[in-house]
């Protein structure tokens, strides 16, 4: 087993492309400012460098160009990495990703693999307002074709990415752009975890909190919060929305027989809903309380901090769900229950 | 002038003329379903660029391509099978009419969301320089193409890294159901490769031979010097947008105008009056055809439906 080291989630995230790109020629970076400016969140920074600019290529502000070049560069044996500078700019490439990318092989029968990976951070960081804090993951893992990744540690980030890397179907890959700074043990040279293989972040036996990417930590929060009170949440840590891993879920479920999936972004026809079908159908004798879900209120993200506290899942939020579901009273002294998404 | 290429030509022309109208006459049957697109008075465009490229250039079309998979592969009963639904389809009954590929003779597609194909004939000639080969990739698409954002993006970044692509509009006068001089402010799209930038070339897409001297000089081109083309080729689509459109918003007049230098006559006309073939002789080979079409309902009507266990397979590799 090789010695762990501390790694920022860029740098992991780095290290998975460097390494893979040291392995097979084909693989190739491109995306806006991935090149000589590093990347505009410094994931890509040195890249330029070791593999020149043949490998690493500059783009213009043209992701339908630059998604559809990456398609068809695949269609044909390259393996393109394709980073948008977030994944809210990539909605200007949804034609690229749903209808060509997620189709191409069905339509023709299996005569093309694709082996594409799109990859950049989503979801809200900071005040950035409705247009750029967007968790659109539930929107690409909608359509079959596409698979769907979004780590949470470093570790994770790096070895989802080699295997997204490798793997011969179009993959949509979630950073954060609150998460690139986050420090943890990466495992060096060969480490790759297999994508659709969920993982327990934290055992517990009352409640399993359901999740994904940043909102891993959010929940791992609310769990510190209530073991104090004496209830012990599960975290299962899904790392990939597509293949999702169903058996590890209803596992965890049945286990503690209660369930909050924790999503970041809208409720409405969201990776949480599909999750609640799921375990209330395979899971259903063993359930103690109905399925709940934690997500984004209803509404764009707005500017005002207060605001975007408000509609953001928090672990208070998590936290006051689980109690609802167990019964039990907000400790003296707590905040008040947030707003409840609908 | 090369006797048998001209004859060559014919005899293509012929096979998608009398693949489509077969296909027409099918769909009335209904036998096949959703939506045809026909290429009838478009033939010299398709087939003149593509006897012009080598058989290992890539070729990426639209959902009008019926023509372009027949020019590239000859096999009129993988194409017909895949207009009827049948496993034995080129796309195995899973693409359809728009869907039409052949992986292995580089026959990319049959795209059907217009301008979405162009930015990934870019990548595919991304992927030729990339990997030092000599390849060139023929794009086609409809005058109605050149509004599209994905359009521009695609032209765009071939004219920036200089891809060896070869962008043919086939202008056929009308985007859909409504005539050019609605829907675009310039009178020729090719102007509109001026900006990004790439040489680009006007051409009477109803002469096969010219049509496939400017793809010859666009594709040697694009081989050597690593650049990208646009070739627009003036031409006329005798039915309507698809089999569902009856084509009321242009005059009796105008079509009759325009098929009076229908591109297999043209072509025939010129064979004739060089004295390479007699009609006749012409006939045999436009005979030839009807029977290899004959051949290819024939097959697509024995052919199997896919079978229901395989509806799963193919989403992911």
């Amino acid at each position: 087993m090789p010695e762990p080291r501390i790694l920022s989630f860029r740098e992991a995230l780095r290290e998975a492309m460097a390494e893979e790109m040291e392995r097979d020629p084909a693989i190739l970076l491109m995306g806006e400012e991935v090149g000589d400016y590093g990347g505009a969140y410094k994931v890509s920074e040195g890249l330029l460098a070791r593999f020149g600019a043949s490998r690493v290529i500059d783009t213009p502000i043209a992701e339908t160009g630059f998604a559809g070049v990456g398609i068809g560069a695949a269609m044909v044996g390259l393996r393109p990495i394709i980073e948008f500078m977030t994944w809210n700019f990539s909605l200007t490439a949804f034609d690229q990703l749903v209808n060509n990318a997620a189709k191409l092989r069905y339509m023709a029968n299996g005569q093309f693999t694709l082996p594409i990976v799109f990859r950049g951070p989503g979801g809200a960081a900071h005040a950035l307002s409705a247009q750029h804090s967007q968790a659109l993951e539930g929107m690409f893992a909608h359509v079959p074709g596409l698979k769907v990744v979004a780590p949470a540690t470093p570790a994770d980030g790096k070895g989802l990415l080699k295997a997204a890397i490798r793997d011969d179907n179009p993959v949509c890959f979630f950073e954060s752009e609150v998460m690139y700074a986050l420090k943890g043990p990466v495992p060096d040279g060969e480490h790759v975890v297999p994508l659709g293989v969920a993982e327990v972040k934290r055992p517990g036996r009352d409640v399993t909190l359901v999740t994904w990417s940043k909102m891993v930590h959010t929940a791992l929060k609310a769990a510190e919060a209530l073991a104090a009170e004496g209830i012990e949440a599960e975290v299962l840590d899904l790392r990939s929305l597509r293949p999702l891993d169903e058996e590890r879920l209803v596992d965890s479920v049945r286990r503690t027989h209660r369930c909050v999936v924790v999503q970041e972004g809208w409720p409405f026809a969201g990776v949480a809903a599909e999750i609640v079908a799921r375990v209330t159908r395979e899971a259903f004798d063993h359930l103690d309380a109905p399925p709940e879900r934690v997500t984004n209120l209803d509404v764009p993200m707005p500017y005002a901090r207060n605001l975007e506290d408000i509609v953001l899942p928090s672990a208070d939020r998590v936290a006051a769900t689980v109690r609802r579901l167990l019964g039990r009273e907000q400790p003296a002294g707590a905040p008040p229950r947030a707003a409840r998404a609908r | 002038m090369d006797a048998q290429l001209l004859l060559g030509l014919y005899r293509q022309m012929c096979l998608c003329r009398r693949f489509e109208e077969a296909s027409a006459k099918a769909y009335s049957q209904g036998k096949i379903s959703g939506f045809l697109h026909l290429y009838i008075g478009q033939e010299a465009v398709a087939l003149g660029a593509i006897s012009a490229a080598e058989p290992t250039d890539y070729i990426v079309a639209t959902y009008r391509e019926h023509a372009h998979y027949l020019a590239r592969t000859g096999d009129a009963r993988g194409a017909m099978a895949e207009l009827f639904g049948k496993a034995t389809g080129c796309s195995g009954g899973r693409g359809g009419s728009m869907h039409l590929f052949d992986a292995r003779q580089r026959m990319l597609g049959g795209w059907a969301i217009v301008g979405g194909h162009v930015p990934i004939a870019a990548g595919v000639a991304f992927a030729s320089k990339y990997r030092d080969e000599p390849d060139v990739t023929l794009c086609f698409f409809g005058d109605g193409t050149a509004n599209m954002g994905a359009f521009h993006e695609g032209l765009a970044l071939a004219g920036l890294w200089k891809l060896p692509v070869v962008f043919i509009c086939e202008n056929n006068q009308y985007a859909m159901g409504t005539p050019l001089y609605r829907t675009l402010a310039v009178e020729d799209v090719a102007v509109r490769a001026r900006g990004y930038p790439m040489e680009f070339e006007i051409v009477n897409g109803d002469d096969v031979l010219e049509m496939r001297d400017v793809t010859r000089h666009a594709v040697a081109r694009a081989r050597k010097e690593r650049l990208p083309f646009f070739i627009e080729a003036k031409t006329y689509r005798f039915r309507g947008h698809s089999m569902a459109d009856p084509a009321k918003y242009r005059t009796r007049e105008e079509v009759q105008r325009w098929m009076e230098r229908d591109p297999i006559h043209i072509l025939a006309h010129r064979i004739q009056t060089l004295g390479i073939a007699t009609e006749d002789q012409l006939r045999a080979l436009d005979d030839e055809a009807k029977a290899q079409v004959q051949d290819a309902v024939d097959f697509a009507d024995a052919s199997p439906f896919p079978a229901p266990e395989t509806v799963s397979e193919y989403v992911y590799a």
